[in-house]
């Protein structure tokens, strides 16, 4: 049983992470065929010299970092909020975390499509265009639920009476929030960001919906690549992607550990 | 105002803005009339929605159903031993949890596109068969069901995994002895003792993977071709190249019904998520 159960596992990681290392090992390919023939630069060369794909490259990370900004910061909010009880003795809002779970299960396409018919609604009265300030808002508005959830989950293994102190010892409530239960929360908001990064990073489908012309975004721009059809270059993109968020991940660790 | 207040405001407002609009707007939308360019106009209909019962759109639903449902099965049959491996691994669970996560934080994207990479005509599978002398003709791998499938599979399995692990990592193991003190086979203990305590987990995990995969339209736009549409391409088709909006958002609310159904049916009262 023991033995069995190594062995399947042995297939399963194989299954998870052999098909990216292929798509790597054949983007130094020099022939454009699943062929070998040697190793070569040129569909690196052929990236760094593609301008549209370097742009939404930029767009993409000037969205995933204020979006991950506002998200990490109005979610621990939020969270920090939840957890609180009220004075009644209720737990927290209840139409709000009804909101997070919505936002969690609604299907991608639903939130983009919804999103489309709302900012296409309001432009009929204010003289705006889809542009990068839609897709910022469309992010912070899916990943907000992630950074509460994440937040939610350290706070429920904190420990109130350390709260309770602090105000005791004359604390202002929010000097109790800043200077005690914060520093405590640090690593899940971490981990809240990081993840917050990674789901707009690679968001295709709600981009795709609310991003103008000038707001291409890398994932829309590999897509439209890939629904051309294969090409060498596009395994180099993602090789590069695939190991700058591999690094952004073990750096976050290592800072996590420390 | 309260603190509590002030922090939860940012967060309502962003949630009204972001999800509870739109979501209004999708309502209002669904009962209206498509206008003569794209757009919306009265007068109010309910046609959206008896038009969700053409039995082309049945065809679609059921067809979203069946792939969802064989994908879910797929990630339990296979989450399931490695969540068990995981869970029996003593010191190194850790690392082997990590590489199942791994995946999770790389690009979905590029994790389909690999598939692409992998199974064309020309791709490196049907090449090495061909090499080998195996087949003449290229399979036809790419652009169809089994691709979409294999695809959800490969892009849900760490979400299965986790819940299952999280189940078979609290399993009391004096259970399991106490099933094979009193006679119980390995497999009757797996059965009858393993399975049924891990019911939360199998529930969670079936939840987290079907429900996105019922939604899903990349997949299936990427792997399955101009052959395989799913309610999800018929979705996103409404919003953009049809400009059907109002059958679109009636197509929406349609897709957010079910998944809250099976969500209410599955979950058990004191089992939350958030």
């Amino acid at each position: 049983m023991r033995r069995g159960l190594a062995v399947y596992a042995v297939f399963a990681y194989a299954f998870l992470h052999v098909p990216l290392l292929i798509l790597a090992v054949f983007s130094f390919n020099s022939s454009r065929f699943s062929v070998w023939q040697g190793f070569s630069l040129q569909w690196y060369r052929a990236v760094a010299a593609d301008g549209n794909l370097l742009e939404s490259a930029g767009n993409s990370l000037i969205i995933a970092i204020v979006a991950t900004a506002i998200a990490t910061i109005v979610g621990t909010l939020a969270a920090y909020g939840l957890w609180k009880p009220r004075r009644s003795g209720k737990r927290g809002s209840t139409w709000l975390s009804g909101s997070m779970y919505l936002s969690l299960v609604t299907p991608e396409i639903v939130t983009g499509a919804s999103l489309l018919a709302l900012f296409q609604w309001i432009f009929r009265f204010m003289n705006l265009r889809l542009g990068m300030h839609t897709v910022i808002l469309a992010h912070v508005g899916f990943s907000l639920a992630y950074v509460v959830v994440v937040v939610l989950a350290r706070l429920r293994s904190y420990d109130r009476t350390l709260e309770e102190a602090a105000l005791d010892l004359g604390a202002t409530e929010f000097g109790a929030f800043y200077r005690v239960t914060l520093p405590y929360l640090v690593p899940a908001i971490a981990a809240a960001a990081m993840l917050a990064f990674t789901v707009s990073i690679d968001d295709y489908v709600i981009t795709s919906l609310v991003a103008g012309v000038d707001s291409q975004t890398l994932p829309m721009v590999i897509y439209a690549m890939a629904r051309r059809g294969v090409n060498p270059a596009l395994n180099a993109v993602s090789t590069l992607v695939v190991f700058g968020l591999g690094m952004l991940i073990i750096l976050s660790e290592r800072l996590r550990r420390t | 105002m309260k603190l509590r207040n002030l922090f939860l405001t940012p967060a309502a407002a962003l949630m009204v803005v972001t999800l509870v609009a739109p979501l209004a707007i999708v309502c209002v939308y669904s009962v209206l009339t498509r206008g003569a360019y794209g757009g919306v106009e009265l007068p109010w209909t309910i046609e959206n929605f008896t038009r969700l019962w053409d039995p082309v759109y049945g065809v679609i639903f059921l067809r979203s159903f069946w792939i969802a449902a064989v994908a879910t099965a797929f990630c339990l049959v296979l989450g399931f031993p490695l969540a068990m491996f995981i869970a029996r691994s003593g010191s190194r669970k850790n690392l082997y949890l990590s590489l199942v996560i791994l995946p999770f934080w790389t690009s979905f994207l590029i994790r389909t596109y690999a598939w692409m990479f992998l199974l064309r005509d020309t791709g490196i599978i049907n090449s090495a068969l061909q090499a080998l002398g195996i087949i003449r003709e290229p399979l036809p791998l790419l652009y169809n069901d089994g691709a979409v499938i294999l695809g959800l599979v490969y892009g849900f399995l760490p979400f299965m995994v986790l819940p299952l692990y999280a189940t078979l990592e609290r399993l009391d193991p004096s259970l399991l002895e106490a099933a094979a003190d009193l006679g119980a086979r390995p497999r009757d203990t797996l059965v009858r003792v393993t399975l049924p305590l891990c019911a939360p987990g199998i529930r969670a995990g079936a939840i987290l993977v079907f429900v996105p995969c019922l939604g899903t339209y990349l997949t299936s736009d990427l792997l399955g071709g101009s052959k395989t549409v799913l309610i999800g391409n018929v979705v996103q088709n409404q919003f953009t190249a049809a400009r059907d909006w109002p059958f679109g958002a009636a197509l929406s609310l349609a897709l957010m019904a079910i998944a809250m159904l099976l969500l209410f049916a599955v979950r058990k009262r004191g089992e939350e998520l958030l």
